[in-house]
């Protein structure tokens, strides 16, 4: 059984679609990532599964319930992470997971152990005050608060939003135990390089997936031939790149420039020459990743 | 049980942590109920009194003497010519001037032989004052100057024989502070947990709404009970205020409004998107209808016919209406069974929206 099971769901707030008949399922003990940029839809997504927005069409089931019959088991079954940490900033960490633990009337030692990989670092400050701790601290503490009741399903909105690169990668970790306990977990990123921990991913904009897979499938799936360009003159270099007859697609990536072919007929060296004007211009191949995957996929849509 | 009981030492401690605006909400009656006490007297004191007789006599010697006598009034002498009453009031050291005709005698007017006459010259800048004190100064000297009327009118003003605007002031307050302390703070501490998210974690979570809002009103319940407790006690010791009623009776509708008005701040905060909103509108659009439409300064019966109908749906009209008969009259409860019904259909209707809110939200 899935533990999560979308059919067409759809949500409207207006004129503005966030969620367009979405289908897809997460099996039990899944990670599955929502990466996409801002604005895309993926909070409104969360929150629909958090039982938090009511879709306006489509159902959703939840470890074999449906949603909107049974929305309060499921709340029970489910642990939320909002994208602000929701914590009481006037009360100390211990006071914020005591009160999390008494909604649902346990107390923090019956579920310590399975808080205990994330809380284990917070230890030390639970006297402090929620508004004291940094921002990877607070993170922490939310995903404890979430996680206090045991839930089966966790779901996480942006949860490395404006948290230090230490923090971000201490924080996979920290799932990668959760997923141990066999608790499903369901997060939305814009990051893209968090993949590497996800089970199956869904690349998603304006309110669709573009494609749902593993990482590594996606990636495979990427069929056109793509090369690194590296120069000190980037954005010079990037403009004249895009003017060459044989790209079909060319970006930023790092301190370096993806380039993608319109097909095998066109050669790197035919592209060197093109470029030779940039003494400094070196063309390499490289392997697709899933930003590629999301840049080829979103100029396909825009190109239908 | 414990879930409640967490739920609640929770909002205490965000209350006591913030002691800052603890002890505003603590210390604002009590600088209300002073600045009404005091400032804001309806009373008229030390009004200016000059004469001006070209003849004087006997009558109006004892015009004077009363003049001086009375505490309220201060007797500015006799003016030597009539020019002078002009000259004082601009200067602002008269108020009012007395001018007898030069005939004017007592035994005359009570053998009814000549037209004596008497007129009250008054600065009206201040309609108010000028009204209060015109009436005050024709009581003192009726008993001179109207003898000769055959009815002798004695009047008694009841449970507030001094005319002390405090007797009705310090209902009035307690209605207006109740009303704004118990709307702010909750909505403030409600459209909070919004603002930073934890709303819906309480709403994602199992706990039934009637508890979120019972434990979110029990610890603005006891900080009221402070405000009320200390207002009544200023209000006696300080203003002199007696409490005639039974104070368990005044307590009783008290709690009632208390709760209403707890319920009220959560309905605001369901309309609210931030706390700048419900500040506005606890604060604001709620200070205006409560001083204006709840009798607090203006009589209910002076108000236009079409804003009467509005102040009945003002519940501090009730609650005001209710304290000053208990309070200041001494009746029992029984004679406020309207107000009580009043206020506790008010209070029923508003936690019925405000766990209805909340309900809704959580299927939106």
């Amino acid at each position: 059984m899935n533990a999560i099971e979308v059919q067409h769901l759809t949500k409207t707030f207006g004129k503005t679609t966030a969620l367009g008949d979405i289908s897809f399922s997460v099996a039990q003990g899944e990670i599955f990532g929502t990466i996409g940029p801002d604005g895309a839809g993926k909070s409104t997504l969360i929150r629909s599964l958090a039982t938090l927005a009511l879709p306006d069409s489509g159902t959703i089931q939840m470890l074999g319930m449906d949603l909107l019959k049974d929305y309060k088991t499921i709340r029970t079954k489910i642990g939320y992470m909002p994208e602000i940490f929701s914590l009481y900033q006037d009360l100390t960490v211990e006071e914020n997971l005591e009160f999390y633990a008494s909604l649902f009337d346990i107390s923090i030692a019956d579920n310590y152990q399975i808080i205990e990989p994330v809380f284990r670092q917070l230890e030390p400050f639970r006297k402090r005050r929620a508004g004291k701790l940094s921002g990877g601290m607070k993170q922490k503490l939310a995903l404890s608060c979430a996680l206090i009741h045991n839930p089966q399903i966790l779901l996480l909105d942006e949860p490395t939003r404006g948290v230090d690169p230490v923090s971000r990668k201490e924080f996979w970790n920290i799932l990668g135990d959760i997923k141990k306990q066999g608790i499903t977990i369901v997060f939305s990123t814009s990051y893209m390089d968090e993949v590497s921990i996800c089970d199956k991913i869904g690349l998603f904009n304006k309110g669709k997936f573009l494609c749902i897979g593993a990482p590594a499938e996606i990636a495979d799936e990427f069929a056109d031939p793509i090369y690194l360009i590296k120069s000190a003159q980037l954005y010079k270099v990037l403009l004249k790149a895009r003017q060459w007859e044989g790209t079909r697609q060319c970006y930023m990536f790092g301190d370096s420039i993806h380039i993608v072919f319109k097909d095998g007929s066109y050669s790197p060296e035919a592209l060197k020459t093109f470029l030779a004007e940039f003494a400094d211009a070196e063309v390499s191949a490289v392997e697709a990743n899933i930003e590629d995957c999301f840049m080829n996929l979103l100029n396909s849509e825009r190109h239908g | 049980m414990r879930r409640f009981l967490i739920f609640v030492k929770k909002e205490t401690l965000q209350i006591l942590r913030d002691y800052r605006t603890m002890l505003i909400i603590i210390i604002m009656p009590i600088v209300q109920i002073i600045l009404f006490g005091y400032a804001l007297s309806m009373e008229v004191n030390n009004i200016d009194v000059a004469i001006y007789a070209p003849v004087r006599s006997n009558s109006t010697d004892d015009v004077a003497a009363k003049l001086i006598s009375n505490k309220y009034t201060t007797f500015k002498g006799y003016l030597d010519k009539s020019t002078d009453i002009d000259r004082l009031m601009k200067s602002g050291d008269i108020d009012i001037a007395l001018i007898f005709s030069p005939d004017f005698n007592k035994s005359q007017v009570t053998q009814g032989l000549d037209n004596p006459t008497m007129q009250l010259v008054t600065d009206a800048v201040n309609p108010v004052i000028s009204r209060l004190s015109t009436n005050y100064i024709l009581q003192i000297i009726s008993d001179d100057v109207a003898t000769s009327s055959p009815v002798k009118i004695t009047s008694k003003m009841l449970y507030n024989p001094q005319m002390l605007s405090s007797y009705t002031f310090v209902p009035g307050i307690l209605g207006l502070i109740i009303m704004i302390i118990c709307t702010l703070v909750t909505s403030i501490s409600i459209v909070r947990e919004k603002e930073t998210g934890t709303m819906d974690l309480l709403l994602v979570s199992p706990s039934k709404p009637l508890m979120v809002i019972g434990a979110k009103m029990i610890p603005y319940f006891i900080l009221s009970c402070v405000n009320l407790a200390s207002v009544l006690i200023l209000a006696n010791t300080l203003l002199n205020v007696p409490i005639q009623g039974s104070i368990v009776v005044i307590c009783f509708i008290s709690f009632i409004y208390i709760i209403l008005s707890l319920a009220f701040g959560v309905s605001i905060s369901a309309i609210s998107q931030n706390q700048v909103m419900a500040i506005l509108i606890s604060a604001v659009v709620l200070l205006i209808p409560v001083i204006m439409l709840s009798g607090l300064i203006f009589p209910i019966d002076n108000i236009p016919e079409i804003l009467q109908w509005i102040s009945v749906t003002v519940p501090a009209r009730w609650y005001i209406d209710a304290m000053r008969k208990l309070m200041v009259e001494g009746l029992p409860l029984i004679a406020c069974w309207k107000q009580v019904l009043i206020l506790s259909g008010m209070t029923v209707f508003f936690i019925f929206v405000a766990v209805k809110q909340l309900n809704s939200k959580i299927k939106k």
